[in-house]
């Protein structure tokens, strides 16, 4: 277990570092940092300033060392914006972002999955069909076209729903929906399929024959097995679920990390950008963690598999 | 003899396959098919030019509204200009970013997987860390960094589809390669004395072909929806050029006032997307052993 533990940890820092140089590095290869931080109309002396205030007369891995360094202690670099930290900055954004995002899982997974296990016990019924169907435009819609069709339908022509901000409860509808539709149906999916692997297990066979009705075999037998794919598929999904956030905050101006981060490419405020890309990182490198562990408990097999083999 | 009977098992393995193909995958093969001829010929097609503006029919709304007339058909945007003969150009800019960009994730990506293959040791951990590491991030997030680090132009958008995928090629090829250097025909030809960039090239790629070309197919709507993402928030193709995202972007602030200019554009979107989508699942049905149709 602790050799698992450390090996997981040592790849998790790898990835963070590896993207924490990513930026480095890609920052600069953009030519000049300073020119492009402090802007083309600066003066040369404010280039020089600042030059030799962020240490960029030093050799590159000297920078480098330095740069790993403040991001050690939580040093992110300064946002244009008013001069102040990129990590404050974003972190007053964070709340907003993660209650769209945490409110749009919810729903994502409270009708996607119960809508496989069901597509999957009527396997061709309608409802079957329906799923499969909706998955497929699922993952072909892009969030912005089904945001931008919300809005036309709701906001637009019947003037139901709010379609910009997000101060009430209101304002959550249609960004939820248009995060939740596609991604409940891909979720659907593969319940569904993991359902039909599962249904066909010798053991489920074993559960009716002992006398175990149909209702007590699928919730205490197939449902807690079919689980186990589901959880690789929730890893996949965060990643999807911030893309999305990032397109729907842009479509509903959501003041969230979403707009702030295209905000921040568009005005090339730097240093907020990289804070966002490492805080994305750090998330993805946690999810997959915490997936790896809930595997562990969920499966004790592949534990055994992965310590012998 | 030989080669009248190969010419007429293939005929009846391509009738064979057109025939396991449900009306929703003939109707996407004609609809991509259309979609590359109004690419093709866009210069032909569209009534005006892109950038053309017709200043006194400003928001002309499409032919069956009020108002609307067949100079237009699909209406004009803000400032005049024809938004059928827009989406046209755009499909062309789209498809041609999007084809350019599985091209250039494919050849990166199979080299990649051969030079891990071919190598291994140090070559193939190197490899594997990247393709970890790429996977364990989203690519957008990364491509918005790319953008904002770099500045956006044409040649630098273009360059960051390309990357985009890459480790999926890489991942397949490597494992196909790995698996295809230790069978008879690779060992043979080694021990003929041919070189190793003639083994994988000539002889190895051309087995694992099918593989890297169903990928291709998941691929290209894949960079498609990058596409029209990024430039939908303005941050992919530039104007004047003009792409599906970026006429969808634009007409977001009409929604109002002028809902066509967005909606043309989104619906070509989604249908293509669709048919792309439903055209791979069906390749990756017919084509890998290894997948089975649930």
């Amino acid at each position: 277990m602790l050799s698992f533990v450390l090996r997981k940890g040592m790849r998790a820092g790898l990835t963070v570092l590896l993207l924490a140089t990513f930026t480095f590095f890609v920052l600069r290869m953009s030519g000049d940092p300073a020119v492009a931080l402090v802007g083309l109309e600066a003066t040369p002396e404010a280039v020089e300033a600042f030059r030799r205030r962020w240490g960029l007369d030093q050799p590159l891995w000297k920078q480098y060392a330095i740069y790993l360094q403040q991001l050690l202690s939580g040093d992110f670099g300064k946002s244009f914006v008013g001069n102040r930290p990129a990590l404050e900055v974003v972190a007053e954004r964070l709340p907003k972002t993660l209650w769209l995002m945490g409110v749009t899982a919810v729903v994502t997974l409270a009708i996607g999955i119960p809508l496989g296990i069901v597509a999957a016990l009527r396997r061709d019924s309608w409802i079957d069909r329906l799923a499969i169907g909706v998955s497929v435009a699922g993952l072909s819609l892009p969030n912005f076209v089904v945001g931008v069709l919300l809005i036309l339908l709701f906001g637009v022509a019947l003037m139901l729903l709010p379609t910009t901000g997000s101060e009430t409860a209101w304002h959550f509808i249609l960004p939820v929906a248009t995060m939740a539709t596609g991604d409940a149906a891909v979720f659907a999916r593969f319940a569904r399929s993991a359902m039909l692997d599962v249904l066909n297990q010798p053991f489920m066979r074993t559960a009716s024959a002992k006398g175990l009705d149909r209702r007590g075999a699928v919730l205490r037998h197939a449902v807690p097995n079919a689980a186990i794919p589901l959880v690789t598929v929730f890893g996949l999904y965060v990643g999807r679920i911030i893309v999305g956030a990032v397109i729907t905050e842009n479509v509903f101006a959501w003041p969230g990390v979403g707009s702030l981060l295209v905000l921040s490419v568009e005005t090339r405020d730097l240093a907020v950008v990289q804070t966002i890309v490492i805080l994305v990182g750090i998330t993805m490198v946690l999810t997959n963690i915490s997936i790896d562990f809930a595997y562990r408990w969920l499966d004790p097999r592949t534990a055994e598999e992965r310590t012998h083999g | 003899m030989a080669d009248t009977a190969s010419i007429s098992t293939s005929a009846a393995l391509a009738r064979r396959f057109w025939q396991s193909s449900s009306p929703a995958v003939r109707l996407s093969l004609l609809w991509i098919l259309a979609m590359v001829a109004v690419a093709a010929f866009a210069d032909w097609i569209a009534p005006f030019d892109y950038t053309a503006m017709d200043l006194r029919n400003r928001l002309a709304p499409p032919v069956w509204m009020e108002r609307g007339s067949w100079a237009h058909p699909l209406g004009t945007d803000d400032i005049g200009r024809d938004v059928l003969s827009r989406v046209i150009y755009s499909i062309r800019l789209s498809l041609f970013v999007a084809l350019l960009g599985t091209l250039i994730g494919a050849a990166i990506g199979t080299s990649i997987g051969f030079l891990a293959a071919r190598f291994r040791g140090w070559v193939d951990d190197l490899v594997t860390t990247a393709i970890d590491f790429q996977s364990a991030l989203p690519f957008f997030i990364l491509a918005l960094a790319t953008l904002a680090f770099l500045g956006n132009n044409f040649v630098i958008f273009v360059a960051v589809m390309g990357v985009y995928g890459w480790e999926r090629y890489a991942r397949i090829v490597r494992g196909m390669a790995l698996a295809a250097q230790a069978q008879g025909y690779a060992v043979a030809l080694r021990t003929l004395g041919a070189s190793p960039a003639r083994i994988y090239a000539a002889h190895i790629l051309p087995n694992i072909a099918s593989a890297i070309i169903v990928n291709m197919t998941l691929n290209f709507p894949e960079t498609v929806l990058l596409e029209t993402s990024l430039s939908f928030l303005g941050i992919g193709i530039q104007p004047p050029m003009t792409s599906l995202g970026n006429m969808v972007g634009f007409g977001r602030d009409y929604l109002l006032t002028a809902w066509w200019i967005a909606v043309s554009p989104a619906v070509v979107i989604f249908l293509t997307t669709l048919a792309f989508s439903l055209i791979g699942d069906w390749l990756r049905d017919r084509l890998d052993p290894t997948v089975k149709a649930r």
